[in-house]
């Protein structure tokens, strides 16, 4: 039964932001609940504003409710406020369109984007009256499903969900809804048959083994249907992008029309997990973009469009497509962003061409202060090219310049630390030159997580005391009008750094932290470490076990039963040369870097032309 | 506006603002308002700049969780739309909830409406917690006093200027429909939940409505 609104009534007037909680937004599918088969619950562990921006979600929900016999619904976590007040009135979560609570649904979806929302998935399941184990879930409760960067190593989360997608979801989706179709009602058959297919793990049908060191022996099948190995799912061309994408009420954090223009991405740089696990590199054609865009804006209303993707300024053609969009919707007062600028002067050209007269400013990430450690990561930048990026960005007219740097970097010195300071009292002074004080620059430092399925998967998170050493030294040598510096608090990176590159016992960490009180550890006005330190020690585990150690390359890791397609040598070659300070080029710009991805996805040339891959293909398979 | 062009015109929408959106906040609405008109293709005027914004504005907030009746907005055009073109092109974008009541074209050199504003009637729907008469004594109390000091976000504040009547409008089963009649603009905005409060009331209001905003001489209502 629906949640009634008069009882809402009594809670919405003094929780903060109420329209997060009362749906009704343009474009949201409302479906007759009672004559619709099958209802799927699509749930993101974060507020609404933040799951609003996603565009995974609206992918998912425009493929579910174009299914004639199935609808797909939203829910958000609760801020803390509404939680506090739902639970004191006796009211389950509920969904946004017809605010039916969780636990009627048939099936509930995760997306799990980030390892500090963890927690929120247990405070929605519990909330919407669903048990928080697969174990503890019969045939009468929903099937939990999850999906997103959180499963490429799924195992602190494992014991909660029924199956997990590894993947995108696109087409694997229809596949699952197809097998509810003919067996949902028994998730003991559905579960055995889901696990045969491509990019599906069901953790219960898994056992992990342990070491006396305390490493992972092994995870291993432990039903005939489940694979040793479960390999990423792809879709091989991008399908077309959602459109009549539900309008929020409240500000999302990305309020804008999106558009997905490539996906996956080819520079290699050797910390981000995204540029390893999204491959291969797929680009949208121009044309369709162009009918996608007047579809989107004319749907929505909306005053920007986004081009996104890794590396945007990589999409072959960016400055005719840029143009034609400029063309047909600067009139009606439409701005094009792209969020993703290489520090180049071609960025430059494009950013002057979308913001016109009006620059608002630069975005660059250099990554990392100096020419050897850049050659680690494989961020291919010269120290001259960035200056003289600066330089001319400056004197085109900008303002106001940001720069994102990491801090503990494998290899990383004080050296490195003060080369940062230096390069950026450099490109300071020549805004200076250029714009006299209304130069601006601002200065973003993270701390680097080292992440599964990247080379440097196998390296430490630097210690606490030393990040705070380099934090301290970058605050007093970056000051000064004009110049600002952000930095990231280094207890929160111990915990993501933990938790992505965990194994199946943090799942009871999280479970005692969230029974603690741990709630939205990504947002820094809600986390307390201590209900975390606690937690670890009542499962007598110890963080820095996982957060701080050197792992050998001969260790079992906890995700070595999820292949993205990138090979594991390939990433053990990555780490040597990175040490050696080799580069590896962006294989669209010689030849193939032979990650893998052919070899688990085989195409032949005309295949991946057709689909616009952008792999050079001058490997097995490929003609 | 744009020098040289004598073809803008300025549209006067009044608008309902209804119980599924009541919870939006007023920039919210703005936006929502902004993104309606845009998807409806009709053709706004910009602000000149960097920056260019259309030019619609708004005459009174309204706080989050009360409804309202007869809101009120001016928006300008680049060039000129009858009224009813205008309603019927707008009417199929706007979410369930927001309702146009009334579209009319006025002069471009009207003072803005927001300026215009002098105060605005609300109906509350309270429960039925005492007999009329102890609540009628309570209103002629309320009006009889010569200050109402209270604080908001911190501030000290006199209620009672901006208090210009409140009356008991009906008497049904269950529940007692107040009116109340409130002062808006320079000198301060009063709010009817805050008058509800200080007749002991804040928890037994069921909902609040704005049924109307009026306007000095100058202004069309």
């Amino acid at each position: 039964m629906s949640v009634d609104i008069a009882s809402l009534g009594s809670i919405l007037p003094h929780v903060v932001k109420p329209a997060r909680y009362t749906g009704g937004e343009w474009n949201s599918v409302v479906k007759d609940w009672d004559q619709t088969p099958i209802k799927v619950a699509l749930a993101y562990p974060d507020v609404y504003e933040v799951g609003m921006s996603n565009l995974a979600l609206m992918i998912l929900y425009d493929i579910l409710n174009s299914q004639e016999d199935v609808l797909a619904e939203r829910v958000y976590t609760p801020w803390v406020d509404m939680e506090q007040a739902m639970r004191t009135s006796g009211i389950p979560l509920y969904s946004l369109e017809t605010r039916h609570p969780l636990h009627e649904f048939d099936i509930v979806g995760f997306t799990l984007p980030y390892e500090l929302n963890y927690t929120n998935v247990l405070t929605m399941l519990d909330l919407g009256r669903i048990p928080l184990l697969a174990e503890e879930r019969d045939d009468s409760h929903p099937l939990v499903i999850g999906g997103g960067t959180g499963t490429y190593n799924p195992e602190p989360l494992a014991p909660f969900f029924d199956l997990l997608v590894v993947g995108e979801g696109e087409e694997i989706i229809l596949e699952l809804l197809q097998l509810y179709r003919e067996c949902g009602s028994n998730k003991n058959q559905y579960l055995t048959r889901a696990a045969q297919l491509d990019g599906v793990y069901v953790p219960s049908l898994y056992e992990v083994t342990y070491s006396d060191d305390g490493t992972v022996r092994e995870v291993s099948p432990t039903h005939p249907s489940a694979r040793p190995v479960v390999t990423k799912r792809i879709v091989d061309t991008l399908p077309p992008a959602p459109t009549r994408v539900v309008v929020p009420f409240v500000e999302a954090v990305h309020d804008r029309a999106t558009i997905e223009i490539q996906r996956g991405c080819t520079q290699g740089c050797r910390f981000c997990q995204a540029g390893m696990i999204y491959r291969p590199l797929r680009q949208r054609p121009l044309e369709e973009i162009l009918t996608t865009a007047d579809q989107l804006l004319a749907a929505t209303g909306y005053e920007e469009l986004a081009l996104v993707s890794l590396s945007s300024c990589n999409y072959v053609g960016i400055e005719h497509l840029v143009e034609q969009l400029l063309n047909r919707h600067g009139p009606s007062y439409t701005s094009i962003s792209l969020p993703s600028l290489r520090m180049d002067s071609f960025s430059l050209r494009l950013a002057g061409m979308f913001q016109g007269r009006h620059k608002t400013g630069l975005t660059f990430a250099p990554e990392a202060g100096s020419d050897r450690l850049r050659q680690v990561i494989n961020k291919i930048i010269s120290h001259e090219e960035i200056l003289g990026t600066a330089a001319a960005a400056y004197e085109s007219g900008w303002d106001r310049i940001k720069l994102y740097f990491l801090i503990g970097l494998p290899t990383e010195t004080m050296e490195d630390v003060e080369a940062i300071a230096d390069l950026v009292k450099q490109v300071f002074s020549i805004g200076r030159r250029a714009r006299g004080n209304r130069a601006q620059l601002s200065v973003s430092v993270s701390t680097f997580i080292p992440k599964p399925h990247t080379p440097f998967q196998w390296s430490p998170l630097e210690q606490s005391e030393s990040l705070e050493e380099k934090h301290h030294l970058l605050r007093r040598l970056i000051r000064g009008r004009g110049l600002k510096l952000n930095w990231n608090d280094p207890q929160t990176s111990v915990l993501e750094a933990a938790f992505s590159r965990g194994d199946r016992r943090l799942s009871q960490v999280i479970l005692d932290a969230w029974r603690r009180g741990a709630r939205f550890d990504a947002w820094s006005e809600a986390l307390d470490v201590q209900r975390w330190w606690d937690a670890f020690a009542s499962q007598g585990l110890d963080p820095a076990f996982y957060a701080h150690r050197r792992r050998p390359l001969e260790e079992t890791l906890p995700w070595d039963h999820i292949s993205t397609g990138v090979s594991k040598e390939f990433l053990v070659a990555e780490y040597h040369r990175s040490l050696q300070g080799e580069i590896t080029f962006d294989c669209r710009e010689g030849q193939c870097q032979t990650c893998g991805i052919l070899e688990t996805f085989p195409r032949d040339a005309e295949a991946m032309r057709r689909a616009r891959w952008g792999c050079v293909g001058t490997q097995r398979g490929a003609g | 506006m744009r020098p040289g062009t004598e073809q803008t015109q300025r549209l006067r929408v009044t608008f309902a603002k209804e119980e599924e959106v009541k919870y939006i906040s007023h920039l919210d609405l703005m936006r929502l308002w902004e993104r309606a008109l845009r998807r409806a293709e009709v053709p706004l005027l910009h602000s000149q700049g960097y920056n260019p914004r259309p030019k619609i504005s708004f005459a009174s907030p309204l706080a989050v969780g009360i409804t309202g009746q007869r809101e009120m907005m001016d928006v300008m055009l680049e060039r000129p739309l009858a009224p009813l073109d205008f309603a019927s092109a707008v009417n199929r974008q706007l979410p369930v909830g927001v309702t146009l009541v009334e579209v009319q074209e006025v002069y471009a050199t009207l003072p803005a409406l927001q300026t215009q504003v002098q105060g605005a009637e609300y109906l509350a729907t309270v429960a039925v917690g005492e007999d009329a008469r102890q609540l009628e004594e309570r209103i002629t109390s309320l009006l009889g006093s010569d200050q109402l000091p209270r604080q908001r976000r911190g501030k000290e504040y006199d209620l009672r200027p901006l208090l210009e009547q409140v009356w008991l409008e009906t008497q049904e089963v269950g529940h007692y429909v107040l009116g109340i009649r409130l002062r808006a603009g320079d000198q301060g905005t009063g709010r009817p939940d805050e008058v509800l409060d200080e007749l002991g009331l804040a928890d037994q209001v069921k909902s609040i409505t704005r049924t109307r905003l009026y306007f000095s001489p100058a202004g069309e209502e």
